[in-house]
């Protein structure tokens, strides 16, 4: 992935000189050619090595998503600038009359000492407004924040569709050309719900819906995979990433001159259970391979 | 300028003196070989060369010529001293280094001769810093014995078609390999990196290239931790001419025009690798 950025570094100078670019697969090789055919007639070739990936099948549906809202990126992106650069995960609370963006603070952190950041967008701002469950989804900060550097340059504005804590939440960005979904994990419930008693009144949520999306998502986990049935004590520090970043991000690319460019980016799934709910179908094959390429997503 | 005659007051003679309207004719063209802490500085009557070498592969040089100062006299056949290059620039560039100011920083240099600081006046409205730079003992400067005669391919082009390519040089690489060759590929530039091979190629009818002179492919690598300081004169630079001679030497020229429209030259030679393998294309 850093290969190919690598390649498109400099875009101003590029959009000066570059006046054709040829992206091939040498299979003989094992090697993704780039040519670049510039002005002068200087040519760059570019191979780069490339390796093999799993590609990830998130199992979502914007349609059934009982929440959407539509906003552009411009809005967002004016929105975490004021979270700090080291924050991993941002909640989200949408109430009929505003959203909450506020710092997910962990577990074993002492509320009165941590930092809290929170902000309110009110319902004008967004372009589309529909709410129909009011749980608030805490997702990652960090991949949000690169879609919003993505959907910016382009100038579109964003869907979110999410439903509640535990179910993926699905970005979208849409236009003539191009269409990209972002789909973040979000954390589950058991998180939240501990969170919520350190938060006491700021949560006004329904319990026990909450419990009971709980257990539907725990049910499809049982039934996809035997590996959810050992949910291992649940930690909010998420030591094992499960799933290979780099491996997603690439899948990416190579599909990146289709009208359609599909990007899973994995969250940080708190738990087994909800892990195999929304990476059901391949849970079983991102076992230990997948724990080999972690090193290289810490900066991917 | 009262104090450059006040200068001359003392009788003690100067084995060498020269002085500048604008300092940064000589601070910029040394700042293209400033990759080491020391240099060796040569004065002759034809002006001064400045040099500065590495890991005795690679060694730069910055010429001065005599028509580029406004005063410029020499009482020996000629002047050596080793001197600290960094201490040099930041005394040359007291006056801050960037061109905004409309008043250019006026130079006298003096040097009495071995044993003797490096003296430097420096002016700028009327503002006067007087800086003396302990010299050292000179050292034996490398001769990479690079004739003309032995040249074998020679490629001229503008500064501009090799700016953006050396800027980009993949880091991961530890060679640069350049292929020079009458035939195609004709010059290309190949680097071999973790995230796998670049290759660039100029086609030798291409706008920037404005004399070729190939007699017979020729394919060598250099360190390119050793060459990567050379970008800097690069950028400074309108034309570069790049030469290999028949050991596979490399001599990288900078044509480099001043504020005042001069021109001075920086060149670089460096030894190619020595076993050159079989490269993946």
């Amino acid at each position: 992935m850093k290969s190919v950025i690598s390649v498109f570094r400099s875009l101003p100078s590029l959009e000066k000189t570059v006046e054709k670019c040829l992206i091939s697969l040498n299979t003989n090789s094992s090697r993704l050619v780039i040519q670049l055919f510039c002005k002068y007639g200087v040519t760059k070739t570019h191979n780069l090595s490339y390796q093999d990936c799993e590609s990830l099948q998130a199992l979502y549906n914007t349609d059934t998503c009982p929440n959407v809202l539509r906003a552009p990126a411009r809005l967002l992106s004016d929105a975490v600038v004021h979270f700090p650069l080291t924050l991993s995960e941002v909640t989200l609370m949408a109430s009929p009359g505003k959203v909450i963006l506020k710092n997910y603070v962990e577990d074993e952190v002492d509320p009165n000492k941590a930092m809290l950041t929170e902000l309110s967008l009110s319902r004008e701002e967004f372009l589309e407004y529909q709410l129909q469950k009011l749980d608030p989804i805490t997702f990652c900060l960090r991949e949000f924040r690169g879609l919003l550097g993505f959907a910016e340059s382009s100038g579109l504005p964003i869907s979110i569709h999410f439903d509640c804590a535990g179910c993926p939440a699905v970005f979208s960005v849409d236009d003539t050309v191009l269409e990209a979904h972002f789909v973040l994990a979000t954390l589950s419930d058991t998180d939240l719900a501990s969170q919520s008693q350190n938060y006491g009144a700021a949560l006004p949520n329904n319990n026990d819906d909450d419990f009971l999306g709980d257990d539907l998502d725990y049910m499809i986990a049982m039934e996809t995979t035997l590996a959810g049935a050992s949910s291992p004590p649940h930690s909010p520090v998420f030591n094992n990433r499960p799933l290979p970043g780099p491996t997603l991000e690439e899948q990416a690319v190579s599909s990146g001159d289709e009208d359609e460019e599909e990007r899973e980016v994995p969250g940080t799934p708190p738990n087994k259970k909800f892990r195999s709910l929304f990476f059901g179908s391949i849970l079983q094959s991102s076992g230990q391979a997948a724990q080999e390429v972690l090193a290289e997503d810490s900066d991917g | 300028m009262a104090f450059l005659s006040q200068s001359q007051s003392d009788d003690d003679p100067y084995t060498f003196t020269c002085s500048l309207d604008n300092v940064r004719n000589l601070s910029n063209i040394l700042k293209a070989i400033h990759f080491k802490d020391h240099a060796a500085c040569f004065a002759t009557t034809n002006g001064l060369k400045v040099t500065v070498e590495n890991a005795k592969c690679l060694q730069a040089n910055a010429f001065i010529q005599a028509g580029i100062f406004q005063e410029f006299n020499i009482q020996e056949e000629s002047v050596i001293f080793r001197i600290n290059l960094t201490v040099l620039l930041d005394c040359l560039t007291i006056f801050g280094a960037s061109a905004v100011p409309a008043t250019p920083t006026a130079l006298k240099m003096c040097y009495r001769g071995y044993g003797h600081p490096l003296t430097l006046f420096l002016e700028e409205g009327g503002v006067v810093t007087v800086c003396k730079i302990h010299t050292q003992e000179p050292e034996e400067t490398l001769d990479f014995d690079f004739c003309s005669t032995n040249v074998v391919n020679k490629i001229i082009l503008q500064s501009e078609g090799l700016k953006e390519a050396f800027s980009e040089l993949d880091m991961t690489s530890e060679f640069l390999q350049i292929t020079m060759s009458p035939a195609k590929p004709y010059f290309r530039l190949s680097t071999f990196g973790n995230a796998g091979s670049a290759h660039l190629d100029y086609p030798k009818d291409s706008d920037l290239i404005e004399a070729f002179h190939c007699t017979e492919t020729q394919t060598n690598r250099y360190k390119i931790s050793l060459l990567k300081p050379s970008t800097k004169a690069l950028a400074l630079s309108c034309k570069v001419s790049i030469r290999t001679d028949n050991r596979g030497f490399l001599s990288l020229q900078y044509m480099v025009r001043n504020e005042d429209g001069q021109i001075c030259f920086v060149e670089y030679y460096c030894c190619p690798d020595e076993e050159v393998q079989d490269a993946e294309s």
